[in-house]
């Protein structure tokens, strides 16, 4: 075998309360385009810092063309050869784009000072190549992620690095500038140039990608050619399934029917688009219904929940709730609507720690419970109890702190604030993810009932068992655009992975 | 790779490249709004009194203003790079009572004693900002109180005051050239070099580099250790030197006047268009702030019936009004 350009042997690294690696070893051959894959939290991006001395591995060793080595810093792994464009931060902001695209190797005049005309006409250069003309000394902020983001690759590409690696370099890319991306790993390639490549995305992964290792909870799941592996089994291990395995049933809590009322839809959102993670996706929800939607990272669907719930500028597109149109990007108009979201992220965007349930519960509720602007305690107490019993909401009393309830009480928590605004329509977005077994259980038979009840549900989760029990429809999402839609028999984990996984165009 | 993307919304509008209006003119406004305010506020106190716009005014007023160009010079590093150094006031006094000490052993010592021991609470500064990531702010404040008790310490509660003995050293200090005293010279000098090693060097790109975003800063393999260590040290440096400089204007280490100065250099600096928040601001701006506090000081001086004090309720205005029109320009080009 010809020497690993970079080799991984044993690492493992922890974070407090997480082992974010596990044991995960890692080859790269030279001239391999290799794509690295995994659910959100698998540790994709730690492994990466690893590799490139952001963090230090807490077990392991790295290898660099068979010579063990150790990277105390980014800038010792830049100097080895390795250069990277990370997932979130790469560049500054403030400064120009010559700036940040030649920080650390400016052009130098006679005196040795930095030599300011050659160094924008160097800039200059460089970004026509990858298709990018504009003034390189606007500051980096004025200009589009797309334009950021190909800044980012050139500088990096630039370094004269043996390795380039890729953190999910096409999130913010149009399909254009993917071109352009691919353009110039394909010439990385041809020099012998290895690159490391995070993306969700299948139709770009066996476009480019020679070889693949599948991160799952920290520990490799598996790691061959890709060329070998069906686009259906790579979506399995994608998801967290083993793709020889078949499941079992009646895991979950979901009673898997409910008495689908036949009538207007409740939510209807049209062609909605918003450049480039939505493309004309269209998704309807009828009272008593619960709607999956499923797909991979990165697919669109949290962004066409908070599309729906008027959280993101969309470009095109309307939403109907009983046949009124919302106001478009207006989070507010969409609660009146009777439009709820429960976002992904509960700490960072849902709940606020530090209050109370009952002021958790309250917060959303209070301009529907005032009279006047004046809201009697005894009324906010009646209501936040009605639901806490309602939802089975354990809290040693309703002024507990929500920090200190359990993952799945607090998800709870949200799902009560919602209901007392009012909501007819609930969007929630992987509401399972992070409690426990438990607890799990007892939201999946809550958003049961809700839906029995005659709400609307959407239902976003990753969990293809929690999506085929729970849904009475899936609609299936990649690359920003409705790739099928299931419903009735044609609802089973194979079918999903199996629309997930086609290539082209489809409609439904 | 032969199509190209307009930059600014990434759909294919063949409009010329080039930075957008209104960017220009918050460009314009956030670097040069100082000098143009400076310029207006000259040409006003010129026709408004006759006393005002002679060059011994105006050599009056450089004069004055060169100590405190000399300390917004390394503010301003440190600023741009995100920090901020609340101790060169304290510096800036100690090192005149050093120098003043120093003199009776010659030139040489009474230069090199205050720059070597400003020069290393500096440096240790830095050390501590960059390795322990501690707050600036709270680092150097302890800064301030060390020095403040080190200066009470060698000048006896401020009881003991050193007499320069010295005549190239008060030299140093009061002799003129070309109608301007030499301390002036050394402003211009090092807001030059500064200008050129914050602009046209590597250096200087890594202090804008932090300052705009420390964690970028690092995985792009800027050495932000060295450069926040390099950053308290120059200010360190420059405070001592304007210290020095001082006391041979005035022929003796003074241990009132200069306390409470670091607000007025960070004044300066903020007036002169850098944000506090770093990554963000010049020297030529921070000449201008320094100026422009010193014309304000002198107009109301002009004026006669108002008592200086005064002076510091307009500078107060004035930056006031400085940080609200900054917020609006940063928030209109977060919006386009
Ligand atoms: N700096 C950090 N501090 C604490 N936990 C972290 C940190 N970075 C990542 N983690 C945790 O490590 C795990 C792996 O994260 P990450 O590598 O970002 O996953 P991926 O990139 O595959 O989505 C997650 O559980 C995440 O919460
Ligand atoms: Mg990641």
């Amino acid at each position: 075998m010809a020497t690993a350009v970079l080799e991984a042997r044993g690492i493992s690294k922890g974070f407090p309360g997480v082992l974010a690696l596990d044991d995960v070893s890692f080859r790269l051959d030279a001239g391999q385009v290799h794509a690295l894959v995994g659910e959100n939290g698998a540790g994709k991006s730690t492994l990466i810092k690893v590799l490139t001395g952001v963090y230090r591995p807490d077990r392991g060793t790295l290898l660099l063309r068979d010579e063990p080595v150790t990277f105390d810093n980014p800038l010792a792994a830049q100097r080895a050869g390795i250069s990277t464009i990370y997932q979130e931060v790469n560049l500054v902001p403030q400064m120009s784009l010559a700036h940040n695209l030649l920080l650390g190797r400016e052009p130098r005049s006679r005196l040795g000072v930095t030599d300011t005309t050659q160094l924008y006409a160097e800039a200059e250069r460089v970004m026509t190549r990858y298709g990018i003309r504009t003034d390189v000394r606007r500051p980096l902020r004025s200009l589009g992620m797309g334009t950021q983001q190909m800044v980012a690759l050139a500088r990096a590409v630039s370094i004269e690095a043996r390795l380039v690696v890729m953190d999910e370099p096409t999130s913010a890319l149009e399909p254009r500038e993917v071109d352009t991306l691919f353009g110039v790993i394909a010439d990385l390639r041809s020099e012998g140039i290895s690159v490391i490549y995070v993306s969700h995305r299948l139709d770009e992964l066996y476009r480019i990608c020679d070889r693949v290792t599948v991160l799952r909870d920290g520990r490799v799941a598996h790691d061959g050619p890709l060329d070998e592996l069906a686009r259906v089994e790579l979506v399995a291990l994608m998801l967290g399934r083993d793709p020889a395995e078949i499941r079992r049933d009646g895991a979950t809590k979901f009673t898997g029917e409910h008495t689908t009322t036949v009538g207007e839809p409740l939510v209807q959102a049209r062609s909605v688009s918003c450049r480039p993670v939505l493309r004309d996706v269209s998704v309807q929800v009828r009272p008593g219904e619960v709607v999956g939607l499923g797909g991979l990272l990165g697919a669109g669907r949290s962004e066409t929940a908070k599309a729906i719930a008027g959280a993101l500028p969309v470009d095109a597109g309307t939403v109907t709730v009983a046949g009124q149109q919302v106001r478009r990007g207006s989070p507010a108009a969409a609660i009146r609507a009777g439009v709820s979201l429960v976002p992904e992220d509960r700490k960072a965007e849902g709940i606020v720690p530090t209050l109370s349930v009952r002021d958790n519960i309250a917060l959303a509720a209070l301009p529907q419970l005032s009279r006047s602007g004046v809201v009697s305690d005894a009324r906010i107490d009646r209501i936040v109890d009605s639901f806490m019993r309602r939802l089975r909401i354990k809290a040693a009393s309703p002024h507990q702190k929500v920090s200190e309830l359990s993952g799945g009480n607090q998800q709870k928590v949200l799902l009560a604030r919602s209901l007392a605004t009012g909501a007819k329509v609930l969007l929630l977005d992987e509401p399972t993810r992070g409690i426990d077994v438990g607890a799990k259980a007892e939201v999946q038979a809550l958003i049961d009932e809700l839906a029995a009840e005659g709400l609307g549900v959407l239902l976003i989760s990753s969990d293809l068992e929690e999506l085929v029990e729970g849904a009475d429809r899936v609609v299936v999402l990649r690359d920003g655009a409705v790739a099928g839609e299931l419903s009735g028999d044609q609802v089973t984990e194979e079918a999903i992975m199996a629309t997930i996984a086609a290539t082209g165009e489809t409609d439904g | 790779m032969t199509t190209t993307t307009d930059a600014d919304t990434g759909t294919d509008t063949r409009r010329a490249p080039g930075m957008l209006r209104r960017e220009r003119i918050g460009h314009l406004l956030q670097h040069h709004g100082a000098l143009m305010v400076l310029a207006v506020t000259v040409v006003v106190g010129a026709v408004a009194f006759d006393s005002f716009a002679t060059p011994q005014n105006a050599a009056n007023i450089v004069v004055s203003s060169s100590f405190l160009a000399i300390i917004a010079i390394g503010m301003t590093f440190v600023i741009i790079s995100g920090g901020i150094d609340l101790s060169v006031g304290s510096s800036f006094v100690l090192a005149g009572v050093l120098a003043a000490y120093g003199s009776r052993y010659g030139l040489l010592v009474a230069l090199l004693l205050p720059l070597t021991v400003c020069g290393a609470i500096g440096l240790v500064q830095g050390l501590i900002v960059a390795r322990t990531g501690m707050a600036p702010f709270i680092v150097t404040l302890a800064g301030l109180l060390g020095m403040r008790g080190l200066m009470l310490a060698v000048s006896d509660e401020g009881a003991n005051t050193y007499l320069v003995r010295n005549d190239a050293f008060s030299a140093l200090g009061q002799a003129s050239f070309l109608g301007l005293t030499v301390p002036v010279w050394i402003t211009l000098g090092l807001a030059l070099l500064g200008g050129v090693l914050l602009q046209r060097t590597g250096f200087g790109q890594n202090v804008y580099a932090i300052g705009g975003s420390e964690e970028a800063a690092v995985l792009m393999g800027v050495p932000v250790t060295r450069v926040k260590v390099l950053v308290y040290l120059i200010s360190g440096l420059l405070a001592g030197l304007a210290g020095a400089l001082n006391a041979a204007r005035l022929s003796s280490g003074v241990t009132i006047l200069g306390a409470g100065m670091e607000l007025d250099v960070i004044a300066a600096v903020v007036i002169g268009g850098t944000l506090l928040t770093g990554g963000s601001g010049g020297l030529t701006g921070t000449m201008a702030g320094v100026l422009l506090l010193g014309v304000i000081q002198s107009l109301i001086n002009q004026i006669g019936v108002l008592t200086s004090s005064f002076q510091q309720v307009v500078s107060g205005a004035f930056l006031a009004l400085v940080v609200v029109t900054q917020r609006i320009l940063h928030r209109a080009q977060r919006l386009s």
